[in-house]
């Protein structure tokens, strides 16, 4: 019975890998580039960012006080999201993006110690390879190590408590969270832009066209990686993960 | 295990598959065609900061990005060896 239900699992996943390839759409996406935010906008998001950071750093420094066995953990939430942001993968829309990486770790450590990790990420590459930018590093860090993180923290919870299996919670946190970066993304360069005819919501289209739809077969991609992460973590470091307080109550 | 190969194949799919169906994309980054849809909106904007530093040329650039990646990795695959030979010995230890 089990692996009748493994099987239509494993076909229904098949099914929508391949109907995303057959998506036709010319596109791009990544993180806003340097300079393209007025300064207002940038101020504004990294007047946002910075308070986020300091709860972050200081949810670390409490996590790791309790449990310095966890720090190791952390460097492993951190080395995901250095390793998945470098990738930059080709979409269907005939351009590239990279995933976040970021869903892992909030789903371990919380959205808040993600902020903290994802930033530093952001400003590697913002520093060294010119991708992103020091003016944009606040909106970047708003979308991709706050948001991202929140919206997979929230999935994982909200997956959990509707009773659905832990792999499945846990691809639906990472690929919703990679997703919602490059959604928000698209809002950010949509309120600094707004179009002339249609505004805000009309600028918000053409920036999700570009910006999201690229990233759905990627988001995929990072939600099969992180299932893929946790298998192996729950095979070799389940008291990790209950000190960390992943698993749901019934002890899986 | 076996299903990690599965998911792994997927996710190798989902990378490759583009380049068949997309066959004369470009597969660029973003910048150029980024500049080009804000330039659209609001064809007065000019961007008021530019990059501290560059990589020079793409290759130095890919240097990078595998550097980066590479790092990462090293460190995963070092913290996965640890936690099985860590379980192992808690094993035979019982």
């Amino acid at each position: 019975m089990k692996t009748i239900k493994m099987k239509k699992k494993n076909l229904i996943i098949i099914y929508f890998a391949l109907l995303f390839l057959f998506i036709p759409k010319q596109a791009f996406a990544m993180h806003i580039m340097e300079g393209f935010l007025p300064i207002e906008w940038a101020l504004f998001w990294w007047g946002i960012a910075l308070p986020s950071l300091i709860i972050g750093l200081r949810s670390i420094k409490k996590k790791v006080k309790d449990h310095p066995e966890l720090k190791m953990m952390l460097g492993l939430s951190g080395a995901f999201a250095f390793v998945l942001s470098a990738l930059k993968i080709p979409s269907v829309t005939g351009s590239c993006s990279h995933p976040t990486g970021v869903g892992l770790g909030a789903i371990l450590f919380g959205p808040t110690a993600m902020s903290v990790v994802g930033f530093c990420v952001l400003l590697f590459q913002a520093l060294l390879l010119a991708h992103g930018g020091i003016t944009t590093l606040g909106a970047n860090t708003f979308s991709m190590a706050i948001v991202g993180p929140i919206i997979s923290y929230l999935v994982y919870k909200g997956a959990n408590k509707a009773g659905l299996s832990f792999s499945v919670a846990i691809f639906l946190a990472a690929t919703l969270g990679d997703l919602s970066t490059y959604v928000v993304t698209s809002f950010q360069l949509a309120l600094a832009f707004p179009s002339e005819v249609g505004g805000i919501m009309a600028s918000f289209a053409k920036f999700a066209s570009i910006f999201a739809v690229t990233q759905i077969p990627l988001a995929i991609s990072e939600g099969l990686l992180t299932v893929i992460i946790m298998n192996v973590l729950t095979k070799y470091n389940l008291q990790a993960l209950k000190m960390l307080r992943v698993l749901s109550k019934e002890g899986r | 295990m076996k299903k990690n190969i599965i998911l792994l194949l997927i996710v190798i799919i989902l990378g490759v598959g583009p380049l068949f169906i997309q066959k004369g994309a470009e597969f660029g980054g973003s910048d150029g065609q980024a500049e080009a849809a804000v330039g659209k909106i609001a064809p007065d904007y000019k961007p008021w900061f530019h990059t501290l530093w560059k990589p020079p040329s793409g290759e130095i650039e890919s240097l990078l990005f595998a550097l980066q990646a590479g790092i990462g990795a090293g460190f995963i695959g070092y913290f996965v060896g640890f936690m099985r030979g860590k379980n192992k010995q808690v094993d035979e230890e019982r």
